[in-house]
């Protein structure tokens, strides 16, 4: 790059605080600059998901869910008791497709408005979590010695208590109804997991030059975890927090099953607990079967799209991958802060 | 010898602080079980005109749950813990009327004829499929398989529950509905008696094989593939080595080792889980009286359940890091290694 002829006649200077690259860059307009950020922060990572099965399908379906739980709310209106007949049977009439329940409630409506408190739950849970978990494990992980110990014992305790019956016990204690505190309930025996598994990531990273370059000129731990260590991780933590995000919502709609946790809004699992108790679904699907089996679909499907939205996800985050669908891919690499 | 001592007392601490929490949080939660049984008691005493005697109520509180709730926190705890290791007195359930001890001793045994047998077959399976989808990459077989797996993984295990149970039990009457044995076979080592608990058995430890194979296969298969990869494996295909050779001794084997601390792990998870596969099926294991004490606030009835569950856990862990050094020669006693 240096001593390239500039139109001045002159040639570019290579300066201690800066190579000519910098200078470029400025020179760059606004407009391009934004281009480039998009295609290379939005564009080719979407280019590299649709080309991949399984991001293609579970994107879609993931949208599908987040507008079932945002639009279709404001769409579709809300379940009444009494809206029809009691028990009709799925895909009998036009005004109730999937069929009403003991007191005449529709299914479909019942579905769609239970959406947003799943999501919700989902939301809670895989934020508090991956929160802690990423909190803890990089700490520890990269501090090590006494904090290390300490952490580790903590998250060792958490461990140790077994995970649906201390859930239980605690909705026992607590009877929340908000669905953002039963996320965050059930979230807790999930994080000690992903915490020790960050943490023996950040032990191989933390040996990295690139880390110790950056430890030696001073910069501060926060700066380097959250700089330099997180953003390595980044596709990790975001796969682990799909599978996070289906545990919680399979635990939740178990304890609403059960009937451990209180509800003042109908959600997918005390949906399937009322088919339960008052249709007898199991025993006589015949008359409520369809009033356990959508809400079933409807909660198995949503984790089939976020497993496979995950597992595609590992290709977005490949490098080789992204540097080949890119269209901007020789001077993406070159736009990334040389390490320093 | 030193690292087995270290790592035993680790277990006991992180064993008794997670007991420790909970008890805490029993105590300290407003409107716990102490609290409404002393509410209730206060009331009654009003009702009747008398007196509120404070140390009268502390002592009935005592005597029900086992707990005086003028002592401070720790000194009930300690008393709780010594009471239980000395005299295996784990109080007295307020719904059954029965040492807790009793109740427990009588349905653990049940638990663990479905949880062990449900382990077994769900962690077989999963090494099988997943070195048969590494062995088979990139064939049919193994897109096959993996959607399969991916299926199998969206549905959580009480919906195979429900589903078996409607069918299989109640509209084809292959297997019984509910209960532990046939309330007409005399317990005891007669073929009918066997026979009996072992079709009330077989849904619920094929919902438990569930919980143990659906995650495991997909990472299982990951790992052989790497395995796959190695030069000891290409040497020993070309010193002309059967395949089923090379496949149990040389492939599975080292696959193994990775997720052999994280089955331990789940074995704990299946005895958590047992808590709604036994309320689904109607059978009275640990998890099933858990669940009732804890939605009736049966106090010692929990904790002692809770005991159980969190000792399940911690020996689980142990057992997995002391005999990890049986199946890789090369970890000696395990003491530098991640456990997880």
């Amino acid at each position: 790059m240096s001593g390239e002829p500039q139109s001045d006649g002159g040639v570019t200077q290579e300066s201690i605080f800066g190579t000519s690259e910098d200078a470029e860059r400025q020179r760059t307009p606004p407009a391009e600059r934004i281009r480039r950020a998009f295609d290379f922060y939005i564009a080719t990572p979407f280019r590299v998901a649709w080309s991949d099965w399984r991001t293609r399908i579970g994107g879609i379906g993931v949208l599908f869910y987040i507008l079932m739980g945002t639009v279709g709310v404001v769409v579709i209106g809300q379940p009444q008791m009494n809206e029809g007949p009691r028990y009709v049977g799925p895909f009998q009439t036009m005004e109730h497709p999937l069929g009403t329940t003991n007191m005449g409630t529709d299914i479909l409506k019942q579905l769609v408005h239970s959406t947003p408190t799943m999501l919700k739950m989902a939301l809670a849970g895989v934020v508090f979590s991956v929160g802690v978990a990423v909190l803890v494990g990089m700490i520890s992980g990269y501090k090590g010695g006494t904090v290390d110990t300490v952490l580790m014992t903590v998250s060792d305790i958490f461990i140790t208590l077994p995970g649906l019956p201390l859930i239980i016990v605690l909705a026992a204690i607590f009877s929340p109804e908000d669905p953002f505190i039963v996320g965050t309930i059930i979230a807790i025996n999930q994080w000690p997991r992903l915490a020790r598994q960050l943490r023996s990531q950040v032990i191989a990273l933390r040996e990295e030059d690139y880390v110790e370059a950056a430890r030696s000129i001073g910069l501060s731990t926060p700066t380097i975890v959250g700089q330099e260590l997180l953003p390595k991780l980044a596709p990790f933590i975001l796969i682990t927090a799909g599978g996070a995000s289906v545990a919680i919502i399979f635990q939740s709609v178990a304890l609403y099953f059960i009937g451990v946790l209180p509800y003042d809004t109908s959600n997918w699992g005390v949906m399937m607990q009322l088919a339960y108790e008052q249709g007898n679904a199991i025993a006589s699907p015949q008359r409520a079967g369809h009033w356990l089996f959508f809400p079933l679909v409807t909660l198995s499907g949503m984790a089939f799209v976020t497993i496979l939205f995950a597992q595609g996800l590992d290709r977005v985050f490949n490098p080789r991958l992204l540097a080949r669908h890119s269209k901007t891919a020789s001077e993406a690499e070159e736009e990334e802060p040389g390490g320093l | 010898m030193s690292y087995y001592i270290r790592r035993l007392t680790q277990a006991a601490i992180s064993f008794v602080a997670g007991l420790f929490l909970t008890f805490t949080l029993y105590r300290l939660v407003p409107g716990g079980p102490v609290d409404a049984i002393m509410a209730q008691r206060i009331q009654d005493m009003r009702e009747q005109g008398g007196a509120i005697n404070q140390r009268e109520i502390a002592q009935m509180v005592e005597s029900l749950t086992g707990v005086n709730p003028d002592q401070p926190i720790p000194v009930a705890f300690y008393e709780y813990i010594r009471d239980i290791v000395l005299y295996q007195d784990f109080g007295e359930s307020i719904l059954y009327q029965d040492p807790v001890f009793d109740i427990l001793f009588r349905a653990i045994p049940w638990s663990m004829f479905l949880s062990i047998y449900g382990i077994m077959l769900g962690f077989t399976a999963t090494i099988l499929v997943g070195v048969i989808m590494a062995w088979k990459e990139g064939t049919k077989i193994d897109t096959g398989a993996t959607v399969l797996v991916m299926v199998m993984r969206s549905i959580p295990y009480y919906v195979a529950a429900i589903a078996m149970l409607s069918f299989l039990g109640f509209q084809w009457g292959l297997f019984p509905t509910g209960g532990r044995a046939p309330p007409a076979a005399d317990p005891g080592f007669n073929l009918e008696f066997m026979i009996g608990i072992t079709q009330h058995a077989a849904l619920p430890i094929l919902s438990n094989f569930i919980v143990g194979f659906a995650g495991g296969a997909l990472g299982m298969r990951a790992l052989t593939v790497r395995v796959i990869g190695a030069d000891y494996l290409r040497s020993a295909r070309l010193r002309g080595l059967k395949s089923n050779r090379i496949l149990t001794r040389y492939l599975t084997r080292n696959a193994i080792l990775p997720i052999y601390t994280g089955f331990m792990i789940g074995i704990a998870a299946i005895f958590s889980s047992n808590v709604v596969t036994e309320e689904i099926f109607q059978y009275q294991g640990a998890g099933w009286y858990l669940l009732r004490a804890a939605v009736q606030q049966d106090y010692p009835l929990v904790m002692g359940a809770f005991v159980f569950f969190a000792g399940i856990t911690v020996l689980g862990i142990l057992i997995a890091d002391f005999t990890y050094g049986l199946i890789d020669p090369r970890a000696g006693s395990g003491a530098s290694r991640e456990s997880f």
